[in-house]
């Protein structure tokens, strides 16, 4: 691959995650931001694609469809069949108004630029260079984790996050070793599933899907 | 003997195939336990044999023990038949699918076998991760509100903080870039620390370390522990606080390991000092008025992660000795008062500390053993807890920890104060009997009292053995701290 065609597609599928990111943020259709989600997957996908076969990885081929499968596929059909199941369609709302939300998106993604530096060294690689967008990634889904009041945004969340943590890999190591990353991606997807069930016997319990309704536990 | 590391793995799988398959009996319930009891064999089997030959290798080097992941699977083994055993559920407690709940137990000790197994970091963090997936049902297993809330913030802050977790071993792997081969394997990680990046070391050790002390319910990351730990069926309860917690803990070692032979101690001693002390401070502040006794053992358990963070944070022979013996002491102890919890939940129908007096008198069968492991969770002699945390303490002082210390033992103080009080208000106090309506069914238990009792009077027995009696163990545990780096 060349260094011209490289940079481009790394700045594509970087460029996407981070804009699918900010539009979950901003987002409330539960519908949208599964379908973010896949285009998310499917640029993680890619992401790990073109880092893979630029560093001549044999293996890159396998892990990149295991990647598609899993974020782009299996996550989105069980969080689609949860809310189905669940009955959620549109959010009720957020801790704070989504002009604030988008500011909080935008000064984190600059936080995540800052931090980067340091620990990417003096002379970072084409893909290191692009660390600071999963970072970002990390930190949107923590945002989205403490900021809203569904518990289907929670899982949003989570999985922004996931994605985020899985950018870093790529991009600064190339990614775990194979069977590893086989058990990370299972182990994901089974939280996934899990908390999808828990998600539609909250539903059932409490008749919603509301956080403030979680308080009764507490000391 | 590499077929050894296999085993507690396999028989896992096939016991839990088996009572999954044979769901509907209520015998599956004693699946778990003999899985208990081939970790107890195995381990204590490994600690041998690795003591004599050194460490054991299999599945091309994923697998691995030494001295210090045979000794935390003997605790392991210990614990679980203590709270399996004495954590069966009454006859009336079982629903139809009982033996499912045979299954996921038999499943969640084996990933947390797999997680003392693995040299492999990203291995260590998949059994971990699992061990949330596993117990997610068991925590909720009860159902009803209360149940559903604690499985959900037990699922979505256990994960986040593992993810966090990952985040840190992404970037301790990208750390070895330089050397050429990067590597996930803890030895080998060992070997290369003084050419891994120092700021990729010192980001990837922090964060690793903070998403293991969510699983280990250190503070300020305790918030799910609490909920979970109170819901949860009694045997559950009694895995999860006595050696869940530990397990976690044990991969906060094994990365403290690395990063200070990378960077020397004080990162991570400074951390583990800040989470430890904030630990306990959390428990003081808490136990005092607490209300629900199943949330007091919870916090009692916060309390002792903390105090192993602070003997982790020490360093050092004497004190990393003390931290892997509280591991199985505390184990014991706590999972037999899950267990007791268990039954007078059965009896009183409810958690109020306030709902339950004179035990001591109305039930000595629940009052007794209640009064003798809260003294062992206060420290008290001759139980094993008492010599542990001294040397913890004493060990601190020994390397000029004097002010944190200091700081531990009033925390410590106020602990003691405030759990003593409610232990001694639910045996001894002097109130009236309050007004509870016993459910019926309980009242008739469903096997012999001698069986009921000894798997608590195990728990309790050992502890108290193993404090007067403890001293055979040296070796091992000199050993198990060699593994580790050696005295820092």
């Amino acid at each position: 691959m060349s260094t011209g065609l490289f940079d481009q597609l790394l700045a594509l599928t970087t460029g996407i995650l981070l804009l699918s990111a900010v539009l979950l943020v901003w987002g409330r259709s539960v519908g949208q931001a599964i379908g973010v989600l896949v285009v998310q997957g499917v640029a993680l996908a890619g992401l790990v694609l073109t880092v893979g076969v630029h560093a001549g990885e044999p293996q890159a081929t396998f892990v990149a469809l295991l990647v598609l499968v899993v974020k782009a596929g299996a996550m989105p059909w069980a969080m689609r069949r949860t809310a189905a199941v669940a009955g959620v369609g549109h959010e009720r709302g957020s801790r704070v108004s989504p002009g604030s939300q988008l500011l909080g998106a935008a000064a984190l993604t600059v936080l995540a630029y800052a931090v980067s530096e340091p620990l990417l060294g003096a002379h970072p690689d084409d893909a290191a260079r692009a660390v600071p967008v999963g970072l970002s990634l990390v930190l949107l889904g923590f945002w989205q984790l403490l900021t809203r009041l569904s518990a289907f945004s929670q899982l949003v969340g989570f999985l922004v996050l996931d994605n985020g943590i899985a950018a870093v890999a790529f991009l600064t190591s190339g990614g775990v070793p194979v069977t590893i990353e086989l058990g990370v991606s299972l182990d994901v997807l089974l939280v996934v599933l899990i908390l999808g069930v828990l998600l539609v016997r909250l539903q059932r319990e409490h008749g919603s899907l509301d956080l403030t309704e979680l308080k009764e536990l507490h000391d | 003997m590499s077929v050894l590391l296999w085993f507690p793995l396999i028989s896992a799988l096939l016991l839990a195939g088996l009572s999954y398959l044979l769901r509907a009996r209520s015998w599956t319930l004693w699946l778990p336990v003999a899985q208990s009891v081939a970790l107890l064999g195995t381990g204590s089997w490994l600690v041998v044999v690795v003591g004599r030959a050194g460490p054991l290798v299999a599945a091309g080097g994923l697998l691995r023990v030494d001295s210090l992941s045979a000794w935390l699977l003997t605790a392991v083994g210990a614990v679980a038949v203590v709270a399996l055993w004495g954590g069966v559920p009454h006859k009336a407690d079982r629903g139809a699918d009982i033996g499912s709940f045979a299954t996921l137990l038999c499943l969640f000790l084996g990933v947390m076998s797999l997680a003392l197994l693995a040299d492999n970091l990203g291995l260590v963090w998949v059994a971990l991760e699992a061990t949330t997936i596993t117990t997610a049902f068991l925590v909720g297993y009860r159902g009803g509100r209360h149940a559903l809330e604690a499985a959900w913030k037990y699922v979505v802050l256990g994960s986040v903080g593992v993810a966090i977790a990952f985040l840190g071993i992404v970037l301790l792997y990208a750390a070895g870039r330089g050397s050429g081969a990067p590597t996930l394997s803890w030895t080998a990680l060992l070997e290369q620390a003084p050419l891994l990046d120092p700021a990729l070391v010192k980001v990837g050790g922090a964060l690793a370390a903070l998403g293991f002390a969510t699983k280990a319910g250190l503070a300020p990351m305790h918030s799910w522990l609490p909920d979970a730990h109170s819901q949860a069926p009694a045997p559950v309860s009694g895995l999860m606080s006595g050696v869940l917690l530990s397990v976690a803990f044990y991969a906060i070692l094994r990365v403290q390991a690395v990063v200070d032979l990378a960077l020397g101690p004080s990162l991570m001693r400074t951390l583990l000092l800040s989470a430890g002390l904030l630990s306990l401070a959390v428990t003081a502040a808490l136990v005092v008025t607490q209300k629900d006794y199943k949330r007091l053992l919870a916090y009692s358990s916060i309390e002792h992660m903390g105090l192993l963070a602070l003997g982790a944070a020490t360093g050092g022979d004497l004190a990393l000795a003390a931290v892997l013996l509280h591991v199985l002491g505390h184990g014991l102890v706590k999972a037999s008062m899950f267990v007791v919890a268990g039954r007078i939940l059965g009896v009183v129908g409810g958690h109020r500390i306030d709902g339950v007096r004179n035990l001591l008198r109305t039930r000595p069968d629940l009052g007794a053993p209640l009064l003798l492991g809260g003294a062992a969770l206060l420290g008290f002699p001759p139980f094993v807890t008492f010599f542990t945390e001294v040397a913890i303490l004493l060990a601190g002082f020994g390397r000029g920890l004097v002010w944190q210390m200091g700081l531990a033992c009033l925390l410590l103080l106020v602990v003691f104060a405030g759990i003593a009080r409610h232990v001694l208000a639910m045996t001894v106090g002097t109130d009236a009997t309050p007004p509870v309506a016993p459910r019926s069914e309980a009242l008739m238990p469903d096997r012999p009292t001698w069986w009921r009792q000894l798997p608590v009077g195990l728990g309790l027995g050992t502890a108290a053995l193993l404090g007067v009696a403890g001293w055979p163990l040296a070796g091992t545990l000199t050993l198990a701290v060699a593994a580790l780096g050696g005295a820092r």
